[in-house]
């Protein structure tokens, strides 16, 4: 088991529509992929995002760019036009999956 | 040969000197000002309401007075969204500025015809909420469709030197002059996903140069305080090349191009635009030099019937205020605080709206995502925010936090308070061919 913060393996952005946000995470290296797309599930992601989500969690692969692609509904406390959080975007929401452990032994 | 273009902002206040550098250095062909979201498509309507000379982007003037000469004398073509809801008066305001430069025989076309205003009425489908219009109980400003790439051609095949536009898609704003440098036909589906991607790229100006993207330790942008916007060097089948100015700042390589290939959107295999179903899910991104990423097998499929509408509603106003509290007990005390402006608010003065109350330093952006409480800390702000329709309740909310100064928890300081217009924006669907656009030249 070598336990690490997603931050330490990948990188992520965060982007919103509505309110819907979506965040791209990306291996820094290959090797960690395998890793990642096994742990970081759709489950993983909604568990990640608690209370902020009141909808579902989709997730899109690209295997050969070593990235995934987490689609979160209803997931932005109304979205920038509605929301009350300081960051009614969610911009620093790709930070709440960094955050995240995950075991990335090989 | 390549075509050349270039981002001159990717957002409405994006900054102005890092794209005139861009139009002196960077021997392009096009330079491309990307300057409306949703938000602003919506203030835009409320300043038209307010004064129809107004709704174009608030810093049209200031960039057009920078940019028009540097273009003249480079050669460069300008498009530009900055008409945001009033594209003929930004047209207008455009050759006012160039006339009073001296600038002679410049051609200055804006288009029209994505504001449907007409079209919607009080029944017209919202899916997202599963109702219709009336049921948002809040008033219409505006109403825009999303035009694509073939409400810009004409006006280039006329030789517009500067193109404005409202609502046009952001890819579309790069589509169009790549269709009619290369006679791309607009059913070429492939290199419209091609184009379209090269769009996407471009689009938000510094997210694919190093903004947006800096994490000191994990990824690190050489001199972000000179960060340069990017270039794309577009080949005839789409493909293309990303990068920006030696002499800029900022960073482009395979991380910066993957994280904005995927910004804001959902399915890789399917981004819709006006133009085009596009697919990034066989994107090949290789970094060719230092600073230079090249795109290639992006592709696309039929473009959508329909037509994406922003509807802009008026929002009522958002009122924020805050107070400071420091050292021992800090937590303790901004806690208290928030409690008893909360409770003020519902029991003394009776408002009903939703109340957030943050704690700065303890938890706030992420406070509804993390359950429990963050750390206690020795410099926490209270910030309070609320959405109402009336002004006088958000005033209301502004004496109340202020008012913890003298009658809250001890050692309180710091308060500042402001409100807001705020918007809400919706969307539905309208058929194309319901969405007929023209353009009109102006010349100098």
């Amino acid at each position: 088991m070598s336990k690490v913060t997603l931050r330490e393996i990948a990188h992520a952005r965060a982007g919103d529509k509505g309110n819907i946000s979506s965040i791209s995470v990306w291996a820094y290296d290959p090797k960690h992929y395998p890793a990642m797309k096994a742990q970081c599930t759709e489950d993983w992601a909604a568990q990640a995002f608690g209370r902020l989500l009141e909808g579902s969690v989709k997730r899109y692969t690209l295997d050969h760019l070593h990235g995934l692609n987490f689609v979160f509904t209803n997931a932005l406390e109304g979205g920038v036009n509605g929301s009350l959080n300081l960051d009614g975007h969610g911009k620093s929401f790709s930070y709440i999956l960094l955050g995240q452990e995950i075991d990335a032994s090989e | 040969m390549t075509v050349r273009i270039g981002t001159g902002a990717g957002f409405s206040s994006d900054r102005l000197d890092p794209a005139l550098k861009l139009i002196e250095e960077g021997n392009l062909d096009y330079i491309i000002f990307e300057c409306v979201g949703e938000r602003t498509l919506a203030f835009g309507h409320r300043d038209r309401m307010a004064d129809p000379a107004k709704g174009y982007n608030k810093q049209l003037e200031i960039r057009m007075r920078a940019v028009l000469p540097l273009a003249v004398k480079h050669g460069v073509k300008i498009i530009t969204n900055m008409g945001v809801a009033n594209p003929s008066m930004a047209a207008e305001r455009t050759v006012a500025v160039a006339r009073s430069l001296g600038i002679e025989g410049l051609k200055v076309a804006f288009i029209e015809g994505d504001d449907v205003s007409n079209l919607i009425g009080p029944n017209t489908e919202i899916p997202e909420i599963n109702g219709v219009v009336k049921d948002v109980r809040k008033p219409v400003v505006g109403a825009n469709a999303y035009i694509g790439a073939d409400a810009l051609l004409p006006a280039l095949a006329a030789g517009a030197d500067v193109i404005i536009t409202g609502r046009c898609a952001d890819p579309s704003l790069f589509l169009a002059p790549l269709r009619h440098h290369y006679g791309w036909e607009s059913d070429d589906w492939s290199r419209m996903g091609a184009g379209t991607l090269v769009g996407h790229l471009m689009e938000c100006g510094m997210q694919i140069t190093g903004g947006y993207f800096a994490d000191p330790g994990r990824k690190d942008v050489l001199d972000l305080v000179h960060c340069g916007y990017p270039i794309a060097e577009v080949e005839s089948d789409g493909s293309a090349v990303i990068t920006k100015l030696d002499s800029a700042g900022g960073l482009v390589d395979t991380r910066t191009v993957k994280e904005q290939m995927l910004y804001e959107v959902h399915d890789p295999e399917r981004y819709l635009t006006p133009d085009v179903t596009a697919d990034f899910s066989h994107t090949h991104i290789d970094q060719e030099a230092p600073n230079r990423v090249r795109i290639a097998e992006a592709t696309g499929r039929e473009w959508p019937e329909l037509l994406k509408v922003t509807l802009a509603f008026d929002g009522g106003v958002l009122a924020e205020g805050g107070v400071s509290y420091a050292g021992p007990g800090a937590s303790s005390r901004a806690r208290l605080a928030a409690q008893v402006v909360e409770t003020r608010m519902r029991e003394i003065h009776g408002l009903q709206e939703k109340i957030r109350c943050d704690l700065i330093g303890v938890q706030s952006l992420l406070a509804t995502a993390k359950a429990g409480v963050g750390p206690d800390s020795e410099d926490v702000r209270l910030h309070v925010g609320m959405r109402t329709e009336n002004q006088e309740s958000a005033e209301m909310l502004l004496w109340e936090v202020e008012s913890l100064l003298c009658c809250g928890p001890a050692g309180g300081g710091g308060f500042r308070g402001q409100i807001q217009a705020s918007v809400h924006t919706e969307s539905t669907y309208i058929a194309r061919e319901n969405v007929p656009t023209k353009f009109q030249m102006l010349t100098t």
